[in-house]
């Protein structure tokens, strides 16, 4: 449904604002706070940051804040190298991984949001069980017939079509920057799902291509794309899930004639 | 089993905020463009039909809404039907381009997006400046 503001008890409050650091390089951070257990909405807090007693990183950022400043902030947080997705969230006004965001990138006071239009678990941590839900509804798996005698083989350029595809770390940062799927993300499959479709019907080895068009192609779980491009610009491995989607358009497409 | 939803916390978790906290950026912009001028063309297709039938109707009927027509009000929404026109027009063969997976790069996008802002402005004004000048 397309709801443009907030219901009430998602409306944030100006929240608490913490000690500030003595020391020459001091960044500000707006954090949005949420505690499940206290009954109240949702709050913007303010922490001060010493530069130079943290990594560059946002992610050093709220680490250091959580070590030594106030350790009930809650964040999701793994390989801080871009690789596990974890650490998703809305740094500055776009989605990105909180571990590749350099401190510096940023003007100003640094803002951060969970990822936007999903249902908040705590604080910075996003329920993203209806967003695995479309990666898995979209089979991602090898489907081929019965076992084959011998390994399936792949020529480097069928390899290459996987390329700019399978690097997707599932972070959901370009799903939740697309207003598309904000409104319609109970129907709609959103950029992640969909540019994993277009990875599995792009494999060379397999064979349910035309059912995985079949399953996509509805005017709902494809066509909500409106090539706004959120989700190519918030892509934090640089991937294109806009140029994925307009694929599996022209494919589906195709099948018509 | 399934005991661990009944307190009915996840009932009132909040919504994470979304368009107010999000950058507007062009593409992005460009789309609500693209809405705002398709919906001002059904208003603006609406205006016109009245304005044939007040044709239709004869000279009495054609007086008065050619007058509000070429009145200051008149004039305004006109302005703003030809430029949702062009606006629009230039704005689907963007989304043509972009549909066949054309100019999706990071240089191409911003550039289609930007002909089509700067293109559905110039074009009303060149419009605007032959009608007048041809009059």
């Amino acid at each position: 449904m397309v709801e443009f503001t907030l219901p009430q008890n998602s409306k944030p409050f100006e929240g608490k604002t913490w000690p500030r650091p003595d020391g020459p390089n001091i960044r500000e951070y707006r954090i949005y706070r949420w505690n499940p257990d206290d009954g109240q909405n949702p709050r913007i807090d303010t922490y001060f940051v010493d530069v130079d007693d943290c990594g560059p990183m946002v992610l050093d950022a709220i680490l250091w804040i959580k070590n030594k400043i106030d350790p009930t902030l809650t964040f999701r947080r793994s390989c801080r190298e871009g690789i596990c997705g974890s650490c998703a969230m809305n740094i500055d006004g776009t989605n990105t991984l909180a571990c590749t965001k350099g401190m510096e990138e940023i003007e100003g006071a640094i803002k951060l949001y969970p990822l936007p239009h999903m249902s908040v678990v705590k604080d910075l941590v996003p329920d993203l069980t209806g967003f695995y839900a479309q990666h898995a509804a979209i089979e991602p798996w090898l489907h081929a017939g019965q076992d084959p005698e011998k390994e399936r083989l792949q020529s480097p350029q069928q390899r290459a079509k996987l390329d700019g595809l399978y690097e997707c770390i599932l972070c959901a940062c370009c799903s939740t920057s697309c207003p598309s799927y904000w409104w319609n993300s109970d129907r709609y499959l959103g950029p992640a799902a969909l540019l994993q479709a277009h990875r599995w019907i792009s494999d060379s080895r397999d064979e349910a291509g035309e059912e995985r068009l079949g399953y996509v192609d509805d005017a709902f779980r494809l066509y909500r794309c409106h090539t706004i491009m959120n989700c190519t610009k918030a892509c934090p491995k640089h991937l294109e899930p806009a140029k994925a989607i307009a694929e599996l358009k022209n494919l589906a497409l195709a099948r018509l004639s | 089993m399934a005991q661990a939803d009944t307190d009915g916390v996840t009932d009132k978790r909040p919504l994470s905020p979304h368009l107010t906290i999000y950058k507007p950026m062009l593409t992005m912009m460009m789309s609500i463009a693209h809405r705002i001028s398709g919906v001002a063309l059904y208003l603006g297709a609406f205006l016109l039909a009245l304005y044939l039938l007040g044709l239709a109707f004869g000279p009495g009927a054609f007086g008065a809404v050619s007058w509000i027509a070429n009145g200051f009000i008149g004039h305004v929404i006109v302005l703003g039907f030809s430029w949702a026109l062009f606006h629009h027009l230039l704005g689907g063969v963007r989304h043509a381009l972009w549909d066949r997976g054309l100019y999706m790069d990071p240089k191409g996008r911003e550039l289609l997006a930007q002909a089509t802002l700067g293109g559905g402005i110039v074009l009303t004004l060149l419009t605007w400046i032959l009608s007048t000048l041809a009059n």
